[in-house]
């Protein structure tokens, strides 16, 4: 059992009792690998008898299908984009990771509200207000970054998986470059930066996404191992053998 | 990011509050008739008219989605397209804008559902500053009596009964109404609200509106830094 902590104002209405589950957040910008990363914790964990709830942004039943299409007109302006994430983001902490948090689950978060922070100050919004908007959000037992060195090596990996650019993924609403690789370097090496800025801010687990799918997903095992305790029922399962 | 207070544009921007049934509607479209008709660019913006978001808060609306954070939010979202597409442009412009309720409206109702007071304003802080803020105030009898009498039934969330403050639709919506005008009083001072007796009859409120309006376009459209 934990306390149920927000990183400020608490959301409204919201009963405060402590809870069983854990919230386990995987950042990382975008390409990096934390869907497949995602996937392969998931199974890890229902193996171990774990229940397991997987989200991810702009999938909320509220506001996910507004986002999508408020996005392909390319008319989304940068404060109205910020909030429309962040409504998304409340309406998937509210009813589906806090009923899961309580039924004692392991909530997966692809990406939390630091991917939201990092795109909004990139946009040159105010960082204090953006912020302040999230300070609805429960502190996750863990925040695991998936950290890239460049955006070069994204770019590599986007293109390989057979995937083209994204208007946005690319920043192209900032004017950073003459065509989508220019602005998608541009864009991803300033998320990166951000992210660098927000890890010791947030305390987040850095893991080298650079090497291999194998080695990133051993990391990522031994990380949630430890933060859902099941080091631990090793070591006494093992003492009892003895 | 700008904030509250610190834009500075050449046009003017007017704004009616007040609770539902206080009569704002039909003071803004005289005003709006009014400066027409003097020659002025005039730019009306209605609150929950974004057409990014309008689809997602009817579909929330109907399928009862809504907690009091992602109403908050949903509507900031609203608002923020409105202030980015149809309050800014026109303000930079020189033009006058007429806001159909404005930030003061969702600090009155999301706090009346419990959103922390200090939060919610902080959310808005990217709004503009109105050059003048009509706070249209009935009282509560009036107010209610007016809305109980127009229409057949309330809705849902327009009655606050996600609150569950009461099961009984009109009972809920007099408590709902309550703390909304409770917020509103709170605000007068807060943010130098203009405050029209909404009792009176509409042509006596009418002048009032256009003598005040009328002194801040004798200012000149440029205001100076």
């Amino acid at each position: 059992m934990r306390q149920m902590t927000f990183y400020g104002t608490p959301l409204p209405g919201v009963e405060q009792e402590p809870f069983n589950g854990k919230l386990i957040v995987i950042e990382g910008t975008d390409g990096v690998g934390r869907s497949t990363q995602i996937a392969i914790l998931r199974q890890w964990l229902e193996a171990r008898g774990h229940a397991v709830l997987d989200t991810g942004m702009t999938r909320s039943e509220l506001a996910g299908q507004g986002i999508k299409e408020a996005k392909q007109g390319h008319t989304l302006g940068r404060l109205t984009m910020q909030l429309y994430y962040a409504a998304d983001f409340a309406d998937r902490l509210e009813n589906e990771m806090l009923p899961a948090l309580r039924a004692g689950f392991v909530v997966l978060t692809d990406r939390y509200i630091f991917s939201a922070i990092a795109r909004a100050v990139v946009r040159g919004v105010d960082p204090q207000w953006i912020r302040r908007i999230y300070d609805i959000a429960i502190v996750p037992d863990v925040v695991i970054y998936l950290r890239i060195n460049r955006a070069e090596e994204l770019v590599m990996r986007l293109l390989a998986a057979g995937r083209k650019f994204d208007y946005w993924e690319s920043g192209m609403d900032l004017h950073l470059g003459d065509d989508f690789y220019d602005s998608f370097i541009a864009y991803q090496t300033r998320l990166l930066s951000e992210f660098d800025r927000m890890s010791e801010e947030y305390g987040f687990r850095v893991v080298d996404a650079s090497r291999s799918i194998r080695r990133v997903a051993a990391d990522l095992r031994r990380i949630v191992a430890h933060v859902i305790g099941e080091g631990r029922d090793l070591a006494r399962r093992g003492t009892l053998i003895t | 990011m700008i904030s509250y207070g610190e834009h500075r544009f050449p046009g003017k921007l007017f704004v009616v509050e007040g609770t539902d049934g206080s009569g704002k509607s039909t003071q803004l479209s005289l005003l709006y008739q009014w400066l027409k008709a003097e020659g002025y660019p005039v730019f009306l913006s209605e609150w929950n008219s974004s057409p990014l978001v309008k689809d997602t808060t009817k579909r929330a609306k109907k399928r009862r989605l809504f907690t009091p954070a992602t109403f908050s939010l949903l509507h900031a979202t609203d608002f923020a397209d409105r202030t980015e597409r149809d309050i800014i442009p026109p303000l930079k412009a020189g033009a006058m804008v007429l806001a159909d309720r404005y930030i003061y409206t969702a600090f009155a109702r999301d706090v009346a559902r419990g959103c922390d007071r200090a939060w919610v304003r902080d959310i808005y802080r990217f709004a503009v500053k109105p050059t003048v803020a009509f706070f249209f105030r009935a009282p509560l009898e009036v107010a209610i009596g007016r809305i109980l009498s127009g229409r057949p039934e309330l809705k849902y969330y327009e009655a606050g009964l996600d609150m569950n403050w009461s099961d009984d639709p009109e009972e809920s919506f007099k408590i709902f109404q309550g703390k909304i005008l409770e917020e509103y009083d709170r605000m007068v001072d807060e943010f130098g609200l203009t405050v029209i007796d909404a009792t009176r009859s509409i042509e006596e409120q009418q002048m009032e509106v256009r003598e005040i309006v009328r002194r801040h376009l004798e200012e000149g459209t440029v205001v100076a830094e």
